[in-house]
């Protein structure tokens, strides 16, 4: 229970964490919408669809992988939780591929290609570098943490009677498909 | 302790998805400033999927939503606040 209310409550800072970011976000899209608006063009709606799409499904696998610890079912809990894993690694792929290809355009923050595009743009990439960067990285950190669960299960150290652990890992990644929800529409709905 | 079943968490999936869509396609028609409003509002609806049914806050204790609830409103307001101060300087 304690433990529980901890996961909450880092939760909470990590809310505080990445809605600092969204006011940074309303106030510069607010003082630059049309460059906003234009530059959002520039990013792949459908990369964007599939990402959101892959998060969804893998917290589906995530929660249901409890469902199935609770009911004693430790080898299909392990298969839902190698399915999470491979789809937050399908999403860290897709990311490679769309910051690929803007770096190669040498749209990036710093890059004087950018800087010539105007205030706007910059605000909005850096924006975009920086706040789809650290949901990555949590992305990332979520995926480490998923590991070790998957490891404690496998060894018996997380059982159908004590998965609190199990339970936390499923909020953090929860967490995370809960930022992406709003980063989507965000960078890639606003056109 | 209280299990979901499998069901519905694919159930809830399928909407979520469904609602996804929806967004895609809503911010494809020019609404002006009200597609952004239509965007956001259904991302609201899909995070309360996801914290009531994915985070279990539907079947914890009262208190824990009426954390998340305070949260949201104390992000709300610093967006609020701000963007009035832009406005009026």
């Amino acid at each position: 229970m304690a433990s529980k209310t901890g996961m909450w409550l880092f939760l909470f800072t990590e809310m505080l964490l990445f809605g600092g970011l969204f006011v940074v976000y309303s106030v510069y899209r607010y003082r630059n919408s049309v460059a906003f608006h234009l530059a959002a063009n520039e990013l792949s709606v459908f990369i964007g669809t599939i990402n959101t799409i892959i998060l969804l499904t893998s917290s589906t696998t995530i929660a249901m992988s409890i469902t199935a610890m609770q009911k004693k079912n430790k080898k299909l809990s392990l298969i839902l939780l190698g399915i999470t894993i491979f789809l937050g690694l399908a999403f860290l792929v897709n990311k490679y591929f769309e910051w690929g290809a803007h770096i190669r355009e040498h749209i990036y923050p710093g890059s004087s290609v950018l800087a010539s595009r105007g205030q706007g743009d910059v605000l909005f990439y850096g924006l975009y570098f920086f706040m789809t960067g650290l949901h990555a990285l949590h992305i990332i950190i979520g995926l480490v943490f998923i590991g070790i669960i998957t490891g404690k299960i496998v060894r018996d150290k997380i059982t159908f009677d004590n998965y609190v652990l199990h339970e936390n890992s499923g909020l953090y990644w929860h967490l995370v498909d809960l930022i992406w929800i709003f980063l989507f529409p965000l960078f890639y709905l606003i056109t | 302790m209280h299990i979901i079943p499998y069901r519905t968490f694919l159930y809830v999936l399928a909407l979520l998805i469904t609602l996804t869509l929806t967004s895609v396609a809503v911010t494809r028609i020019y609404l002006g400033t009200l597609t952004v409003a239509a965007a956001l509002l259904i991302a609201v609806v899909k995070s309360s999927f996801v914290l009531r049914i994915f985070m279990h806050l539907k079947f914890e204790n009262k208190i824990y939503t009426i954390a998340v609830i305070a949260v949201i409103l104390i992000l709300c307001l610093v967006i609020i606040i701000t963007l009035l101060d832009y406005l009026y300087r």
